[in-house]
């Protein structure tokens, strides 16, 4: 296969050792999109990001340019960037963040000169200590060149922008719960109406919620223009996006990729990306867009890394993250590991989800342990169909945030597949792979 | 008598002025309290509690939601190892079996000599080089027990104190500037704005 010749959109810079350096960023563009949008109202910005067409690149993939549009007009407004990154495998905003902090800063301001908010906070992950560091400098540069603070390049239009760190807690990503902990409190999400912080969200205000790598699109969008963006990819798929590959793979990283062009295929075994899968095994399993997402296998390999096509195989390309798992894994572990992280993360306010991961970490465990019994299979399948009914996907919400219903996939996905290699633990007393 | 240093807690000050409301600085100040002692001591959490607004039963209760906030005192270095999904194929339970091995505590527990506190990690999101292994949450990158061992045997050492300060996520973090902006002159600049533009 050949990569398309589609530009590096947001990792343009990060091939530099000094990337992340102000000398850097101005010597390669840097604050042209921003200055370029501000000699334009901030209804034609809106207007731009609509026409490319920006689906979020958080997770849910909803596209900015209606979220935008979205806003309750209010006096008092907030931006809010979700750098939490938790989602197991997904390793796209960490290099962003470290790589080109002053992108992030450029996107900051030109999204909330668009949307004209009042201040803007950009939330990372406390894990982050790196990047908190680098986001911090990069806003000190911006204030220090007059891209930030009052009259921005002397047009009148003024921001601060204050960098948030959070301090462990993967429910922190979900919107709502990301703003209760911007508000100094326990991450609960919030209940839903309203679905969207664009009418009640930090403080009570209008506050529009966007990704890392949503706004950090945002500078080449305004210089090239939004039908520039949409060009590139297919359907609402457009522009490139970050995958981030991992597990069982020769090159595991984070690569730029036109969106709809290239194949799952591609990805793993392209000499140039993944590289193949390094024991030689076949794939045996696939998880893409988070450990939230059903299972993909050897057959799904040649369906194109975009957002309805993945949609429409019956999982989701959420937050860009594809772990590759070769034959030599055993099924039952790993979707065991990925249960007791949902039971570990869950924050507790809805039954199905806080009750529901802990029992299904522990039949889990037995299986995986050689303890298990053959009812335990219909069991988990029983308990995973009581928080998600149906088993359906999109899955049915029951709970307040969407991490509850996420927990089935990953055992609906194995059982479905792999319902042998269950067995097997239950036959043999002990994991066939230990 | 404040238990924070007056320099810790002028940036305190400094950072409760950046938000609408104090509360947000919550657990910023938190991370901050913590490169003090180590941990969210008691006196820390009575004083954050006074400079937020909120009793210190609030503080206490927010910090314990979240895993990188110690109610109890934890060692000099806190290792964290991933043994999440992309990590467990890369053999995370393995690494980690193996400091616990070399550190003689399991998960979770800290050593003797109070120097080092192990942990088992969610993801870290830096999966493409793992497992993946954090000191005080910085990247070190020791995928292999034997990089593993050399990097706990410098710590134990100080050879590595530059590049990973002990607690605190923020301990080089800083502001340059306060806000700039006077919230109210903004909510009217936006007002008028939006005027123009309807207009
Ligand atoms: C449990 C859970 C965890 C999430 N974690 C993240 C995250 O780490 N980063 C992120 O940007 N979005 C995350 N999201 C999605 C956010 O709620 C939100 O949709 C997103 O930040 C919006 O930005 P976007 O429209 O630019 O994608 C998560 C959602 C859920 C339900
Ligand atoms: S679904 Fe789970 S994580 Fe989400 S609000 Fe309910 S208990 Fe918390
Ligand atoms: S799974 Fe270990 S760092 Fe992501």
């Amino acid at each position: 296969m050949s990569l398309t010749d589609a530009p590096r959109i947001v990792t343009a810079r990060t091939g530099f050792d000094d990337s992340y350096t102000i000398d850097r960023f101005l010597a390669t563009g840097g604050f042209d999109g921003l200055r370029k949008a501000l000699t334009m109202t901030p209804a034609e910005v809106c207007e731009q990001v609509d026409a490319a067409s920006l689906l979020g690149r958080g997770g849910a993939g909803f596209p900015a340019g209606r979220k935008w549009s979205m806003l309750r007009k209010s006096d008092v407004s907030y931006l809010v960037i979700n750098g939490d990154e938790s989602e197991p495998a997904t390793f796209k905003d960490h290099l962003l963040v470290e790589g080109d902090p002053h992108q992030l800063v450029e996107g900051v301001v030109i999204a909330s000169y668009a949307l004209q908010v009042s201040q803007a906070f950009i939330f990372l992950r406390g894990e982050f200590a790196l990047g908190l560091e680098r986001v911090q400098t990069a806003v000190n540069n911006a204030y220090a060149a007059g891209a930030l603070g009052q009259n921005i390049f002397g047009s009148g239009f003024s921001l601060d922008i204050v960098v948030h760190p959070g301090a462990g807690a993967y429910i922190c990503g979900e919107e709502t719960s990301l703003l209760e902990s911007l508000e100094g409190k326990r991450g609960f999400p919030r209940i839903k109406p309203p679905f969207f912080p664009a009418a009640i969200g930090l403080y009570g205000e209008p506050t529009v919620v966007n990704n890392v790598e949503t706004v950090s699109n945002l500078p080449w969008i305004v210089l090239n223009g939004g039908a520039a963006f949409a060009a590139l990819g297919e359907g609402r798929s457009t522009g490139t996006r970050l995958f981030a590959l991992s597990g069982h793979v020769r090159n595991p990283g984070v690569y730029e990729l036109e969106m709809v062009k290239h194949s799952f295929r591609d990805l793993i075994f392209s000499p140039t990306l993944g590289g193949g899968v390094p024991s030689g095994t076949g794939v045996k399993a696939v998880i893409p867009g988070g450990v939230s997402a059903p299972w993909f296998y050897e057959e799904h390999l040649d369906l194109p890394l975009g957002q309805d096509e993945v949609a429409e195989a019956g999982s989701m390309l959420g937050s860009g993250s594809i772990v590759v798992m070769d034959e030599t894994t055993c099924m039952v572990k790993a979707a065991w590991r990925i249960t007791r992280f949902f039971s570990r993360e869950s924050c507790g306010q809805c039954t199905p989800c806080r009750e529901g991961s802990g029992w299904l970490e522990r039949i889990l465990f037995r299986l995986e342990n050689g303890q298990g019994r053959r009812e335990d299979l219909d069991l988990l399948l029983d308990l995973c169909d009581n928080i998600a009914p149906g088993l359906a996907w999109p899955p049915q919400q029951t709970t307040i945030c969407v991490l509850g219903p996420s927990i089935p996939s990953s055992i609906h996905s194995s059982i479905s597949r792999f319902r042998d290699e269950y067995l097997q633990h239950v036959t043999e007393g002990r994991c066939p792979h230990a | 008598m404040s238990h924070l240093s007056p320099e810790r807690r002028q940036r305190c000050e400094r950072l409760i002025a950046l938000y609408p409301e104090k509360r947000s600085a919550l657990i910023p100040l938190c991370h901050i309290a913590q490169e003090q002692d180590g941990y969210l001591s008691e006196p820390a959490m009575v004083e954050i509690a006074a400079m937020v607004g909120v009793t210190p039963a609030e503080v206490q209760g927010t910090a314990t939601f979240y895993d990188m906030l110690h109610t109890e005192p934890v060692g000099t270095y806190v290792v964290g190892v991933c043994t999440n999904i992309a990590c467990l194929l890369a053999g995370g339970d393995e690494l980690l079996a193996h400091a616990e091995g070399a550190l003689g505590v399991r998960a979770g527990g800290t050593t003797e000599d109070g120097v080092f506190t192990l942990e088992e990690t969610e993801c870290l999101a830096d999966c493409d080089i793992a497992p993946c292994v954090q000191v005080n949450h910085r990247y070190v990158r020791t995928t292999t027990p034997e990089a593993l061992d050399g990097l706990l045997a410098e710590l134990r050492a100080g050879d590595r104190a530059d590049e990973i300060p002990t607690h605190g996520t923020l301990i080089r973090v800083e502001r340059t500037t306060g806000l700039t902006t006077d919230p109210e002159a903004i909510a009217a600049e936006r007002a008028a704005k939006r005027e123009e533009a309807g207009a």
